[in-house]
């Protein structure tokens, strides 16, 4: 049914850490790699070597500028964004068929490929852009949090992690469950002010984020600075001469 | 949104079949024999023409039969039993009328619900959706229901019915525009609250994930064509409203019905056209677009 469970007995998620992550689109990679080569249909690529590439991602990195009310300087930040496994997840109750859950044993959200006729009404109710239709395929694809890395027992125990968690170079990206308060992810989102992705729309999303720390100001000492004045405010001579023509031009 | 052609059709035409079955089943009027089937076939193709044209747009219609199971969550699921309901309901009426020229009321009037009630829950698939602010109204329901009536009135009919719900289809659907051109902007959603770093400044897009395009933005950000939004929405009252009200007061006999009626479903294409092409979905505003 696609009926919310009420509760779920743990809430596996992300944190994504705005302030470390450099923005190498290496999670992006390995989430490709693995759920193209695992869980369901591969994700299809289209004209991958022509004119109009397009394929099905995941997981995505935006770059977005913040530029300070106050002036200042300027802040480039990389903003990955995949599923965030809503707790009151907008995608899963549209769905006609039955194919989107949401797992009561951990509240990781899946399709059930077979069962997904492909309308394309859950990423409709999605506001995050988490759902994609695979075109070759004509089924919804989402982010799995690797339900087929994190329970696998062929893997080694360190990689039962997410491939992107598992990748990431820059420790930007954490793993864990958000129902236990003393978890790593609990701990991490309360100590660096974790926050959800547009609340207004009452999603309550599982994945959190971490803000970037703001940029160092530069006090001004300059002890030359009196010495320095500039020289020529008015340009003189030729330039001057150049100067004023133009102007009565 | 992109306006797909399949969903455009879709709502079109089985809305005015729907809203057509709406005033067969209160019996205006109540044709027997071939006046009846005339009338039911007509209905029927609108509808069940209107209901296939939706599943072109499925990945995998094979598997239709499986949208019938989630009614208890599914405003999709709960179209597909109402129609199916209002369809089956309204054929056995149909038969009664056409094969023994009996109309039996009360299962014309339920027929007549459930035609409405399907409509309803059109409309709700795209009312009920948060992340396109445009959609996210009771007047979303209130147009379609009404523009079906009108269709419906005309269809059958039924002139004084179709002026009046016309003219509430023009008031409701400047209502609607007014109120949607405001839409995103009151949902308090923007580029800030989507990457949570509104509160640090002003954020801008820099650069997107990828070069290419892909399917968030093929299905969800359709800014072509807007530009001419405010002539369509002219063109839109002026075909679906203005000449069928003008051509029935006229004088009513075959050809100004039929003008009516041709101009009046090509308006309700250009309003639906507008209805998809001008609905912002919040992720846009991922990619600094709406």
């Amino acid at each position: 049914m696609t009926e919310l469970p009420a509760q779920t007995n743990r809430k596996l998620g992300l944190v994504i850490d705005l302030d470390t992550c450099v923005g190498c689109h290496a999670c992006v990679v390995s989430c490709k790699g693995w759920n193209t080569e695992n869980y369901g249909a591969p994700l299809s690529d289209q004209s991958a070597y022509g004119a109009n590439p397009s394929g099905t991602f995941l997981n995505r990195v935006h770059s977005y500028e913040i530029a300070p009310e106050t002036g200042g300087v300027a802040q480039l930040i990389h903003f990955p964004k995949s599923c965030l496994h809503c707790e009151d997840a907008p995608c899963v109750t549209v769905c006609p068929t039955g194919a989107s859950y949401k797992r009561l044993e951990d509240g990781i959200v899946l399709v059930n490929e077979s069962d997904c006729i492909g309308c394309g009404l859950c990423a409709w109710a999605c506001p995050y852009g988490a759902r994609e239709m695979d075109t070759a395929e004509g089924v919804m694809k989402k982010c799995t949090l690797c339900v087929d890395r994190i329970y696998n027992e062929n893997l080694p125990e360190e990689d039962r992690v997410p491939a992107c968690v598992r990748t990431c170079p820059a420790g930007a990206r954490h793993f864990g469950d958000f129902a236990d308060p003393d978890s790593n992810v609990s701990q991490l989102s309360a100590e660096r002010g974790g926050f959800d992705l547009m609340p207004e729309q009452c999603t309550k999303p599982v994945n959190k984020y971490l803000p970037p720390r703001p940029k160092d100001t530069m006090d001004e000492v300059d002890i030359l600075a009196p010495l320095l004045a500039p020289v020529a405010q008015e340009p003189k001579g030729f330039m001057s001469w150049l100067d004023k023509t133009l102007e009565n031009l | 949104m992109h306006p797909a052609p399949s969903v455009i059709i879709f709502t079109s035409l089985s809305g005015i079949g729907f809203g057509l079955l709406f005033f067969l089943g209160l019996g205006l009027p109540a044709p027997t024999a071939w006046a009846a089937f005339v009338f039911f076939v007509i209905a029927y193709l609108l509808a069940v023409g209107g209901l296939l044209a939706s599943t072109f747009h499925l990945g995998h219609p094979e598997r239709f039969l499986k949208a019938f199971s989630q009614w208890r969550s599914s405003w999709l699921s709960r179209e597909a039993w109402l129609s199916i309901a209002a369809l089956i309901t309204m054929a056995i009426y149909g038969a009664g009328l056409v094969f023994y020229g009996v109309a039996i009321a009360p299962l014309g009037w339920i027929g007549a619900l459930l035609s409405i009630a399907t409509i309803y829950a059109t409309s709700m698939i795209y009312a009920q959706l948060k992340t396109v602010p445009r959609w996210n109204t009771p007047l979303t329901s209130l147009l379609f229901v009404v523009v079906a009536l009108a269709g419906g009135a005309l269809l059958s009919a039924n002139i004084n019915a179709a002026m009046m719900f016309l003219l509430a289809t023009g008031v409701i659907q400047v209502a609607y525009w007014i109120g949607g051109d405001q839409a995103l902007r009151k949902s308090g959603t923007t580029l800030g609250t989507a990457t949570g770093l509104g509160k640090d400044g002003e954020v801008r897009a820099f650069e997107p994930p990828h070069t290419g395009t892909n399917y968030l933005l093929r299905e969800f950000v359709h800014v072509v064509g807007r530009k001419h939004a405010a002539k369509l929405r002219i063109i839109s009252l002026i075909l679906m409203i203005g000449t069928p009200i003008l051509a029935l007061s006229l004088t009513f006999n075959h050809v100004t019905a039929s003008i009516a009626v041709i101009t009046h479903v090509a308006g309700v294409f250009v309003s639906r056209w507008l209805f998809f092409a001008q609905a912002e979905h919040v992720v846009g505003l991922y990619y600094g677009k709406r």
